[in-house]
């Protein structure tokens, strides 16, 4: 079943357009990583499905339904959720406030206080702590967990490694399969393409507001995704 | 012991003053709004209230059962039909907004209450008082007064830190996109904010009516007393302006126990200096982003 399906959307920022005629679709259960380099559009897509622009071009539906112009705040009800790049945690809530933030929504599903905590130890540690005085790699993980409360059947997840030491970003990908496990489609924004390749099923890679190559992650040479990442 | 007097005086009067600016308080701390019509709404509810009680003698103190709800759905529409679209606009639009506001309600006050002075009257409490020994007694009035604000500001703070709707204003006052991710509908928060302000300030105004004599023009310096209890205590800050209106009220009533011709310039002086020394004020937001 598809889940999100995304068509030919262009979305200006002013006079300058960010992207041309792209289109993803998404089934249920599947993970599919857009990839790409700085600039490419990744990140204005992720906005675009999460409501926080709207596309001049192209629609845009969720489980069949036409969600082009929703507002951001609505679509978090019907189960799209987005950790937004800079994680944007809550400076003056504690960790967990965030956490309840993220539930405000009281969709139903298996993601609660208490099972966020199990998957993401680290921010059990740091639960009372307050947003500000959070280090990189606990604000995303605090993100990520803020993100699942509203039990979305889409988390977008954009630049989850940005700015992050190496092992802190495995230890937050070490939680996205009990996310999928708990039957949540992921969608994830990545720079790294061998961290994408490793969590996806299926990657997308897009240059300067196009996509420019698409497949089974498992199929796609390494040749063929340096000519389609830079271009050349 | 005059002068013990004249400070416990002075902290009951602080009562009311942090009553008068828990609203103004609250919607800067959410909103960023700096509402230059705080005052002449609490002068319209105090209008409410003499309405009330001197043409349909509704008890003194039942009045606020009426004048808070009105107060309340006033702020609500407020905020949705005019202030939303102001913040939209984004710099001095709000700010330009309540200033407008402000001119046209104290106006349309005059057309109908004309310039006479009023006030609630609100039969004996006005005048019982406690009598601590033979040079200092306590306003009954005053007391109540001082009471309900405390309360007022335990309990907004209360709810802001526990309830659902208390954390959204929280977030979406940290940042508002983010606040969007999370499902908070920000127009929607931001006007149950002004409502439960203006609902505060409902009570606030029918406590000023009862305490003082007023006119359609005494919005001006109750604005300003509010705002100076505001910026004393510190921006943001519920317990902050609670000790801001305190500070205040202690300045004004040991001026006036100097010379009676110098409560209201000591006020402004203590302000002054607050602003000059701790800009911050008093207490300072714990963080900020």
């Amino acid at each position: 079943m598809t889940l999100l399906k995304v068509d030919s959307i262009d979305v200006h920022y002013g006079d300058f357009q960010a992207l041309y005629g792209v289109s993803v679709s998404v089934a249920a259960g599947e993970t599919l990583a857009i990839i790409g380099a700085n600039g490419a559009g990744k990140s204005t897509l992720m906005k675009a499905l999460a409501g926080l622009m709207t596309p001049t071009a192209g629609s845009i539906a969720f489980e069949g339904r036409d969600v082009t112009a929703m507002p951001s705040f609505k679509r978090v009800g019907l189960g799209i959720a987005l950790t937004p790049e800079g994680r944007r945690i809550f400076p003056s809530l504690s960790v967990e406030e965030n956490l309840l933030v993220g539930g405000h929504t009281r969709r139903k599903g298996p993601w609660n206080l208490a099972s966020v905590y199990e998957a993401f130890p680290l921010v059990a540690d740091r639960k009372d702590r307050i947003g500000i005085h959070l280090s990189g790699g606990e604000q995303q993980a605090v993100a990520i967990g803020r993100a699942l409360m509203s039990n979305p059947s889409l988390l977008l997840l954009d630049e989850v490694s940005l700015g992050l030491a190496p092992v802190v970003v495995e230890q937050i990908y070490a939680a996205l399969p009990a996310i999928t496990g708990a039957g949540t489609t992921v969608l994830v924004v990545e720079q790294d393409v061998n961290q994408a390749l490793k969590v996806s099923d299926r990657v997308q890679c897009m240059l300067e507001g196009r996509t420019v190559l698409e497949g089974a992650a498992g199929t796609l040479t390494r040749d063929q995704i340096a000519t389609a990442y830079f271009g050349i | 012991m005059e002068w013990l007097n004249a400070v416990l005086q002075g902290i009951l009067l602080g009562g009311l003053y942090a009553l008068l600016a828990a609203g103004l308080s609250l919607m800067f701390g959410v909103m960023r709004i700096v509402n230059l019509a705080h005052g002449v709404l609490a002068v319209v509810a105090a209008y409410l209230g003499y309405f009330l009680v001197d043409k349909l003698s509704v008890p003194a103190f039942l009045c606020i059962v009426i004048v808070i709800p009105v107060m309340a759905g006033i702020g609500y529409v407020l905020q949705l039909g005019l202030l939303n679209p102001a913040i939209a606009r984004g710099g001095l639009a709000p700010i330009l907004v309540t200033f407008g506001l402000a001119v046209v309600v104290t106006n349309l006050l005059q057309q109908f209450f004309s310039a006479d002075t009023r006030s609630i009257q609100t039969g004996a409490i006005a005048t019982d008082s406690i009598q601590i020994n033979d040079e200092i007694a306590i306003g009954v009035f005053p007391l109540v007064t001082f009471i309900v604000g405390v309360v007022v500001i335990a309990g907004l703070q209360t709810y802001l830190s526990r309830s659902r709707t208390g954390r959204a204003m929280r977030a979406a006052s940290d940042d508002k996109d983010a606040a969007q991710l999370m499902g908070i509908d920000n127009r929607r928060i931001y006007a149950i904010a002004t409502a439960i302000a203006l609902g505060v300030v409902g009570l606030a105004g029918v406590f000023l009516g009862m305490r003082t004599q007023f006119s359609p023009t005494y919005g001006d310096a109750t604005l300003i007393f509010a705002f100076e209890a505001v910026i004393i205590g510190g921006l943001g800050s519920l317990w902050g302006t609670l000790i801001g209106g305190v500070v205040l009220g202690i300045a004004q009533a040991v001026g006036a126990q100097i010379n009676p011709a110098y409560g209201i310039l000591a006020g402004n002086l203590v302000f002054l200096a607050i602003l000059a020394f701790r800009p911050t004020g008093l207490l300072q937001k714990a963080v900020n982003s």
